[in-house]
């Protein structure tokens, strides 16, 4: 990690703590955002479908990320926190308040909502805290199916596209954009929490949390705002995702997606927001790759073509878990710290 | 007075049922320290693999059972030897992460093997019902009930009198202790595994002969933990008592309260039950008092 390019001193702290060191760096996230923002320009419809799914998950799982892989409280819950988000952000801009101010809006009642089902962490905590978490997954999609005035019930609420500035967003071109902005937003918010005094405390709380408490952190306080940040991320990402969809349901916030977001932050490996990002592309790809093969397979195995399609992503998403888990614990982002070392330090060993 | 002893029996059968599961579970985190998510899914491959035994082979019940079994043991052995023992020691995530895992692989492997609409034994238990005092018992769910109740019995003799039961006691407490007094871990591990598979696969068999042989019987695992938690996670009295105090408040809840709620309520009583459990008494009805404040 502290690798440093020959001939780079950090003199001051500030500097020790960039992200972007050097000039190389703000060249290379230069290029790579014009890349990204002109993606609509070169890219066809499917492909930035997939894009949008990847942003707007890799902002849930970032949330997760900081609450799971930062301050080490397990969430079972983050898909139903999402669908409250999406449920606060339809509610909002049925009643006229524009999107931009629904957006945070959605975040910050996912949030408080998150926060009601950490008040349990004051007491517990490993498994008993993802019991709880587990509770509040089946519960709010109950509600959500069966609070009818408000959320519809099982036929799901239309919503509107997002309105910005009476501009209305449509097309995956445009909403990929908008989406993409508030992904890197967040990513950036993200990074800078985790570098703060808030994002140290964390950290402590996961790696010893009595012995942070002796340190003199308050446990209870920065639980409790790792599930608040943790809700708003998925808050957003709700809202995201019901503006992006146009409709949504109940149904589409099952305790299995809260699985996926805890799988991609394994693999991707924990306590790492570059981590998230690649565990997100990675089983977001993986399952497309699988969608793709499918109807080949089922031509190749007839027997079994019937389920093909949704039990073979079951099984690869499980196996690629399980294989992560025994053999690169550390996951993708240890990987990608150790590609990056190899070409500094290239030509020379080490 | 009729109909409320009617929903208390039921409420009992189901109870007895999750106390099985319950029980399956429990048997893993007491000499393994590893919750089993993937419980529910060994029930579910039980279930589809008995179908397929007693349906599409046109085995006999027993034959049928005894091939169960066998499967089980080799389940357990490989889930033990392959995908647990290299992660013992690890932080809690990662073993709650690996048992999710092996629950997607065979929730997959079932989908993909047994695909469409659900299915239903022959009946191999006979169904019309038996008429004590004026409530009306399901013969099914009354023997069931008997045979959840002998498991419980049997286990609770095989730890408490067998040596390799009081070995797996002394695993739970204390791994190097244990092998430091010459008992096999490793081995008392995978025996743990292919107990609690071949209880998962064979309540399976009998999940399904009640509830049709679908794939939503796999949801019982997970409803399975409230009772596991109410009863503290160590005891295997209490799980059979929490199971059927859990089992009771669902089918009394979605009785009385289905009206005003709008349905359902048995999907979700079970984790409230849960939530009240956590905030008011972590450590369940019987479980071990870890005192370890912050």
């Amino acid at each position: 990690m502290s690798l440093k390019i020959c001939g780079i001193f950090n003199v001051d702290y500030r500097k020790d703590m960039a992200i972007f060191r050097t000039k190389f760096h703000w060249f290379a996230l230069f290029v790579g955002l014009i890349l990204l923002f002109t993606a609509p320009l070169y890219l066809g419809l499917y492909l930035l479908s997939v894009l949008n799914m990847i942003c707007i998950s890799a902002i849930t799982v970032i949330g997760l990320s900081i609450l799971t892989g930062y301050t080490g409280q397990i969430s079972l819950g983050q898909a139903a926190f999402m669908g409250v988000g999406a449920y606060a952000s339809a509610f909002l801009t049925d009643n006229g308040v524009p999107f931009l101010i629904a957006l945070p809006c959605a975040g910050i009642i996912t949030g408080l909502v998150g926060l009601s089902f950490g008040l349990p962490s004051l007491r517990l905590k490993g498994f008993y805290l993802a019991m709880t978490t587990l509770a509040a997954q089946f519960i709010i999609v109950w509600i959500m199916i069966h609070w009818e005035s408000v959320t519809g019930g099982i036929h799901g609420l239309p919503v509107s596209k997002p309105r910005i500035f009476g501009l209305v967003v449509t097309g995956e071109g445009n909403l990929f954009i908008l989406i993409l902005s508030v992904t890197i937003a967040m990513i950036y918010f993200a990074q800078n929490i985790i570098r703060s005094k808030i994002g140290r405390n964390f950290i402590a709380i996961r790696d010893n949390d009595i012995a942070a408490a002796l340190m003199g952190i308050d446990i209870f306080k920065y639980k409790l705002l790792s599930f608040f940040i943790s809700s708003i991320y998925a808050g957003i990402a709700g809202s995201l995702w019901a503006h992006y969809l146009g409709n949504i349901n109940g149904e589409q916030f099952p305790l299995i997606d809260s699985i996926w977001y805890l799988g991609m932050i394994i693999v991707g490996g924990l306590g790492s927001i570059v981590g998230s990002v690649f565990g997100v592309i990675l089983i977001r790809v993986l399952g497309e790759v699988v969608m793709m093969i499918t109807p080949n397979l089922g031509k190749l195995f007839p027997a079994v073509s019937d389920g093909i399609g949704a039990s073979l992503g079951l099984i690869v998403f499980g196996l690629t878990i399980i294989l992560f888990l025994i053999f690169e614990p550390r996951g993708l982002a240890y990987r990608w710290e150790i590609i990056k070392s190899y070409f500094r330090l290239w030509p020379f060993p080490y | 007075m009729i109909i409320f002893g009617q929903v208390l029996m039921s409420g009992l059968m189901l109870g007895g049922i999750y106390g099985l599961m319950a029980l399956g579970i429990i048997l893993i985190y007491k000499s393994t320290k590893v919750f089993n998510f993937a419980h529910g899914e060994l029930v579910l491959i039980g279930t589809f693999l008995f179908y397929s035994f007693l349906v599409e082979l046109k085995l006999n019940v027993w034959i049928s059972t005894i091939g169960l079994l066998l499967v089980a043991v080799m389940i357990g052995l490989i889930l033990e030897r392959f995908v647990l023992r290299p992660l013992i020691g690890q932080p809690i995530l990662i073993a709650i992460m690996a048992t999710i895992g092996i629950s997607l692989v065979f929730k997959g492997v079932q989908n993909l093997f047994w695909p469409g609409p659900g299915r239903f034994y022959p009946k191999f238990i006979s169904d019309d019902p038996l008429t004590i005092g004026g409530l009306i018992f399901s013969r099914q769910h009354l023997i069931i009930f008997l045979i959840c109740i002998l498991a419980f019995l049997l286990f609770a003799i095989f730890f408490n009198r067998t040596s390799i039961g009081l070995a797996m006691r002394a695993t739970a407490e204390d791994h190097r202790t244990a092998q430091s007094t010459g008992i096999d871990v490793n081995k008392i591990f995978a025996l743990t595994w292919i107990l609690s598979g071949s209880l998962a696969m064979v309540g399976g068999a009998l999940l399904g002969s009640i509830a049709g042989v679908t794939p939503s019987v796999s949801e019982m695992g997970l409803k399975a933990f409230p009772a596991v938690l109410l009863g503290g996670v160590e005891s295997i009295a209490g799980a059979l008592v929490a199971g059927l105090i859990v089992g009771t408040l669902e089918v009394i809840c979605s009785a009385y309260l289905d009206a005003y709620a709008g349905g359902g309520m048995k999907d979700v009583v079970p984790y409230i039950i849960l939530i009240f459990v956590l905030v008011i008494k972590p450590y369940g009805l019987f479980g071990l008092r870890e005192i370890e404040r912050v």
